[in-house]
């Protein structure tokens, strides 16, 4: 296989004396959705925290298209190609739908080519485009969620990191952002996706990791570890749909 | 009827000087959720400034173009200074404690402004006929008469507007259009709003948060290095206290318009003036401090976010 585009080797992060990852190892390649599922506080958001540099690790790797990011600042992260629509969608609430979207390209300078990529957002997101001189913070829970990935696009970034897409969104709605998911990756955008959703974000992505309390515990290809009995047990409920 | 419009003029050109620094204590406050209480003294070191260089230049027996370009120079150089300094506050004091509980860089603040006031003091003492030969280092200096003391609308109208009126309202105006530009149209504006409103989001769009900081700084402490210099044209002495007191006015203004809010804080500067004006001419001078306060109390119990504060709040 090819080089990965991103690697954690023994990722430790702790906040103050508790830590929360406990040696986290993990790749993905140019190409690929990768799904990480887990329990509540299993050190999910900590992981991508942790890649996009807004917490500082304490010792392990992070790699990202051939460079070590481990200490560097977010911004720079960003600028290289990395790009997160972070736990509970963050938008700029008394910006406009817009603004968010311009904030999302703070890294180019092409007018032209951010004027083009606020329009797709829009034809992949319709209702963005009739709000879009509305404050984000007066926008619907799916409404935010739909211009957090949106925004997070507009960098147009080599890897994507989604943070739990799905949560507290409506079925109609999740499948839309997942199909969102589907159209970005066969356009060229890597995807590494966090979600407590584990069904939906198995059956969209190639591969997966399972979280526990910091540390990884399955690692495989997301159809052999939808038919996990574990897997099962544990993420996926009873009955399948 | 012509007192009150002469007190609503007189409201008018004072709240411009309070909302311009509000607009710095507001900016600072809306990212770093920081009270600079060194704002006030910046804008006092701003005007000793502005008088050492009326002196250097002459300014005071200038007249015509000369004074015009004089007074523009005068603007520009305090407006740079208090800028510059402003941000080197930041990066020498206050950038250290980010990571430290609130406490720590309000505290340095206050310390801060004591620095100032206490430079402010010394600069006062400088053997300068401006400031009297050095003798008084406390004492108000008196800053030369630049504008002609003319009423414009006649020496016999009741009514009196000077043009010293005119340059405090209408160069206020043009500042703080100049800035609504700035914050709501150029790309380092929204990326101050946006860092204002989620620094770690702001993070997350690439924006590098310490230059942004840093440019609010810069745009504060310009905003007061300019209301230094039309407000020491206009009342005409100035003093090492004079910080300490427009500051606590301004940042009075900036709470009662909704602190964060840029245009609350242009707001609250208005209303500050006016009711200083109208309450010193109806009720009594001596009842201002009563009042001022007494109004900001009740717009905070009815209002806690303050006039225009954010009431939009977030969605989970």
């Amino acid at each position: 296989m090819s080089e990965p585009l991103l690697s954690l080797s023994a990722v430790h992060t702790s906040y103050g004396n508790i830590e929360a990852l406990h040696g986290i190892d993990l790749v993905v390649y140019p190409g690929e959705i990768v799904c990480l599922i887990g329990a509540n506080g299993a050190g999910k958001t900590t992981t991508l925290m942790s890649i996009s540099g807004c917490v500082k690790t304490r010792s392990g790797t992070i790699r990202f298209d051939g460079k070590d990011i481990t200490q560097m600042p977010s911004d720079r992260i960003v600028r290289l190609g990395l790009a997160q629509s972070p736990e509970g969608r963050k938008i700029f609430p008394r910006l406009t739908v817009l603004e968010n979207l311009e904030m999302g390209a703070f890294i180019r300078d092409d007018k032209a080519g951010i004027a083009a990529d606020i329009e797709r957002v829009i034809a992949l997101f319709p209702i963005l485009g009739e709000r879009r001189h509305q404050a984000g913070g007066t926008l619907s829970g799916g409404e935010q969620q739909m211009l957090a990935v949106g925004r997070a696009m507009m960098s147009r970034p080599k890897l994507l990191l989604l943070d739990e897409p799905s949560l507290g969104l409506a079925p109609l709605i999740v499948l839309k952002i997942f199909e969102v998911i589907k159209t970005l990756n066969a356009e060229g955008t890597t995807i590494l996706l966090v979600e407590q959703n584990a069904r939906m974000a198995l059956r969209h992505s190639h591969r997966g990791y399972v979280l526990e309390t910091g540390a990884i515990t399955m690692a495989d290809k997301a159809d052999v570890l939808l038919a996990d009995p574990r897997v099962q047990a544990a993420y996926l409920g009873e009955g399948d749909h | 009827m012509e007192l009150v419009i002469q007190q609503l003029l007189l409201g008018l050109t004072n709240g411009m000087v309070f909302a311009l620094i509000a607009l710095g204590y507001t900016m600072v406050y809306g990212i770093l959720e920081l009270i600079n209480f060194a704002h006030g003294d910046l804008f006092m070191l701003a005007s000793f400034l502005a008088l050492t260089l009326v002196g250097l230049f002459g300014l005071g027996d200038a007249s015509g173009g000369t004074l015009a370009v004089g007074l523009v120079g005068v603007i520009v150089v305090c407006a740079l200074f208090a800028a510059g300094l402003n941000w080197v506050v930041d990066r020498v004091v206050y950038k250290p404690l980010r990571k430290a509980p609130k406490l720590a860089p309000l505290v340095s603040a206050i310390g801060v402004s004591f620095v100032f006031m206490n430079l402010g003091l010394f600069w006062g003492g400088l053997p300068m006929d401006e400031f009297g030969g050095g003798v008084a280092p406390a004492a108000p200096k008196s800053f030369p008469e630049l504008l002609p003391n003319i009423n414009l609308l006649g020496e016999d109208a009741t009514l009196r507007v000077t043009p010293k009126d005119l340059l405090v309202i209408v160069s206020s105006l043009v500042v703080m259009a100049a800035l609504f530009w700035f914050v709501n149209r150029t790309k380092l504006g929204k990326a101050m709003r946006a860092t204002a409103q989620n620094p770690v989001a702001a993070r997350l769009m690439g924006i590098d948060v310490d230059k942004v900081i840093g440019a609010t700084f810069l745009i504060g402490g310009a905003l007061a290095g300019f209301a230094a210099v039309i407000y020491s044209l206009y009342i005409n002495t100035i003093n090492f206290q004079m910080g300490y007191q427009n500051g606590l006015y301004a940042f009075t203004a900036a709470v009662l318009g909704g602190i964060g809010n840029i245009r609350g804080a242009v707001l609250g500067g208005l209303v500050i003036g006016l009711l200083r004006a109208f309450s010193d001419q109806f009720i009594g001078a001596q009842w201002q401090p009563a009042i001022l306060f007494g109004t900001l109390i009740l717009i905070l119990v009815f209002r806690p976010t303050g006039l225009l504060g954010s009431t939009a709040r977030e969605k989970v």
